[in-house]
């Protein structure tokens, strides 16, 4: 018993070159923590078909402009979402409070003629007061958070109509707000932001593998760190090349990007995050160790929906408009399954806000895929739900295994 | 043997404190009573651990146990009695106090998150930060560096500290948890029954590991239904029966009968006997 508890895993690293990366993999899959592989994989076999499917449309770079676009807008929503689910929590109002977070800043800009600057930013705070108000009535009364969220669900949908009013249609020309999908980078600047972003993956790396060098402790092979940075500045150096052919890279790709970047960020290196997956684990346990649980429960609702509400206005940009139904369609389901098939737990203290970025990629590459190949929205939907299904049951399977070990 | 036969065995509590006036007891109570509603839990019980030194708490179902640990933790605050720490009076009226004063509880259920791993729940709620606040950065570096050294001078055997709790064997949490306790300067420890759901190995490792922080000084209170693991692990040995001190015993000079029959009141044990001298006095 003593030999192998003694046995550090992470030393399978330490034995050398590629060889150890390998082993160290290995070794984590054959204890189940498949961590984003499944996903990977998903996302290969997926693009795999489409490819084939579409005689290579799929890759073609307007469409992958085209889905770049699509994905930024569920993406933002997907972050907040990961943070409710982290804390064990569910948010059943992230679609609609998108839509009536828009309609808010569409109304202000539009029809109250607020420069476009101040409107996105009142959007985005009014949906910060929606999210403060939800996790109050949480917190303060003990009601779960799916019966308050689903009271929400059909409160607010009632309140974008009060908000739109009568035209029920607003159209957005100001060029602020259409800019945050309209806008795109080539050349240089396209260049310049991916290099930023592998300086930044590899400069983390870097550093934090000399201070625990410096500190004595076990650090990342220099093997393992190069081969993740090259495969990190491979799929950027790809994407780039491939975007920059047509329109370019989207601003709202960067910006969620970033906030994916800033926000993990947040969940991983913070007493904060560590607060929510503290909470998430063992609420009780958080309690007694002095965590403020209700106060950490209202800031990540208060998060939730402010990432719905910045989700809704880059949905609005990218749509040129807000309509009464807007928020009210697939785009909740859509931003929870995100989540979870990026591998976030529904119960609770398990999950990263990178793997939302994934999972998006994959719930946006089938409905672009199948789009392409103008299925129709029944079998979309189907399809849709089986990847879902299957997603959530390697990651049942994987953590059965883990158990057992 | 039957409790019929035997003499209640000579306590010395009250010797000791005389002699040896150095070791003065991290904690001390003296007549101290709870009581819930109609339930009087605990009557005139007095109680002490020194440092360098494991108390075991003893008793039948209902006599006390829980209740006097919870109000040595501050969640069941005293009604009647003293307390001192150190040799000052002071008072316990809530697990912050107790915190605060340098006692650290390990309750049976644990309080670990599962989905941390041992460094995050060693630094559970106190994570070293670069600066205050929600947002300061964790300095994770240094929390990993403390956490290795505190579990290597435990002697606690862990695959890696950047193991997930959830995937740690019962033994091994417990040491988790026991381990977070002695990481923050406290001076004693309270087990509530550390080793009630371990085999045998697992049980081991835990009685090493508290024989390991009376060695380094803490004076560790250990709750057990487990008369094997108390006799393994204590000095003395405290007995209370329906809510009542019985008395406090040298492990060395107590056999397992006399325990028992202590416990059971099959024999008196010394509360009359040192109520009825306390009352001359």
């Amino acid at each position: 018993m003593t030999a192998t508890l003694s046995d550090d895993p992470r030393l399978e690293a330490q034995r050398g070159g590629l060889a150890g990366v390998a082993a160290l993999y290995r070794r984590r899959i054959s204890q189940g923590d498949l961590g984003q592989l499944p996903v990977l994989i998903g996302l290969a076999i997926i693009w795999v078909v489409f490819w084939w499917a579409t005689n290579g449309n799929f890759f073609k770079p307007e469409n992958l402009v085209n889905l770049a676009l699509q994905m930024a807008a569920i993406g933002t929503i997907a972050i907040g979402v990961v943070f409710v689910l982290l804390l064990g929590e569910i948010d059943l109002t992230v679609g609609i409070v998108s839509g009536l977070c828009a309609a808010i800043m569409a109304v202000l800009n539009v029809k109250m003629g607020i420069p476009g600057p101040i409107a996105v930013l009142a959007g985005t705070l009014a949906g910060t007061a929606i999210g403060v108000f939800h996790g109050f009535w949480i917190t303060r009364f003990g009601i779960p958070s799916f019966v308050v969220t689903l009271a929400g669900l059909i409160g607010w949908a009632g309140a974008i109509l009060i908000v739109l009013g009568d035209t029920g249609t607003v159209n957005i020309r100001d060029p602020f707000i259409t800019g945050l999908a309209g806008t795109f980078f080539k050349g240089i600047s396209a260049w310049i932001l991916a290099a930023l972003f592998i300086l930044y993956f590899a400069g983390t790396g870097y550093v934090g593998r000399r201070r625990r060098l410096a500190a004595g402790l076990i650090a990342e092979t220099w093997s393992l760190l190069i081969v993740r940075v090259v495969v990190v500045a491979l799929a950027v150096v790809i994407a780039v090349t491939a975007l920059t052919q047509e329109r370019g890279v989207p601003l709202s790709l960067v910006i969620l990007v970033g906030l994916v970047v800033l926000m993990d960020y947040v969940a991983k290196r913070t007493r904060f995050g560590r607060m929510v997956y503290a909470v998430g684990g063992n609420a009780e346990a958080a309690r007694r160790a002095g965590i403020p649980v209700s106060l950490v429960r209202v800031v990540v609702f208060a998060l939730a929906s402010s990432f719905a509400a910045f989700g809704g206005i880059l949905n609005a940009s990218y749509l040129l408009a807000v309509y009464q139904a807007s928020g009210s369609g697939n785009d909740l389901l859509n931003a929870i399954a995100s989540a979870v098939i990026g591998g976030t737990s529904l119960f609770g203290g398990r999950g990263t806000v990178w793997a939302a970025l994934l999972g998006i990629l994959v719930i946006q590459s089938i409905a672009n895929g199948m789009f392409l190949l103008s299925l129709d929205q029944s079998i979309k939907q189907v399809i849709t739900g089986l990847v879902l299904l299957v997603a959530v049951t390697i990651d049942a399977l994987a953590r059965r295994g883990k158990a057992a070990t | 043997m039957r409790g019929g036969g035997l003499e209640p065995p000579p306590s010395h509590v009250r010797e000791e404190q005389m002699t040896v006036g150095a070791t003065v007891p991290l904690l001390q109570m003296e007549g101290v009573s709870k009581r819930f509603g109609a339930v009087q839990a605990l009557t005139d019980v007095r109680f002490e651990v020194r440092p360098h030194e494991v108390m075991g708490l003893v008793g039948d179902n209902g006599a006390g146990k829980s209740t006097l640990i919870k109000s040595i933790a501050g969640i069941h605050p005293i009604d009647e009695g003293t307390i001192r720490w150190q040799g000052q009076a002071v008072t316990i009226r809530s697990p912050h106090d107790s915190t605060a004063l340098g006692i650290a509880t390990v309750y049976q259920d644990l309080a670990l998150c599962d989905n941390l791993d041992v460094v995050g729940n060693l630094f559970l709620g106190r994570e070293t930060s670069t600066a205050g606040g929600g947002l300061a950065v964790l300095d994770e570096v240094s929390m990993e560096r403390r956490s290795v050294e505190v579990l290597r001078r435990l002697s606690v055997k862990i695959p890696s500290v950047r193991t997930a709790v959830a995937s740690l064997s019962g033994g091994q949490r417990q040491s988790v948890a026991v381990a977070r306790s002695v990481l923050w300067e406290n001076k004693v420890v309270l087990l509530d029954e550390p080793t009630a759901a371990l085999g045998v190995a697992q049980t081991r490792e835990v009685l090493d590991l508290v024989k390991r922080l009376r060695d380094e000084g803490h004076g560790v209170v250990i709750i057990s239904h487990n008369l094997a693991d108390v006799f393994e692990v204590a000095d003395r040995v405290t007995v209370l029966r329906l809510g009542r001190w019985v008395g406090t015993y040298e492990i060395s000079k107590v056999g397992r009968e006399q325990l028992v029959a202590l416990m059971t009141g099959a024999v008196p044990g010394e509360s009359v006997q040192g109520s009825a001298e306390e009352a001359q006095a």
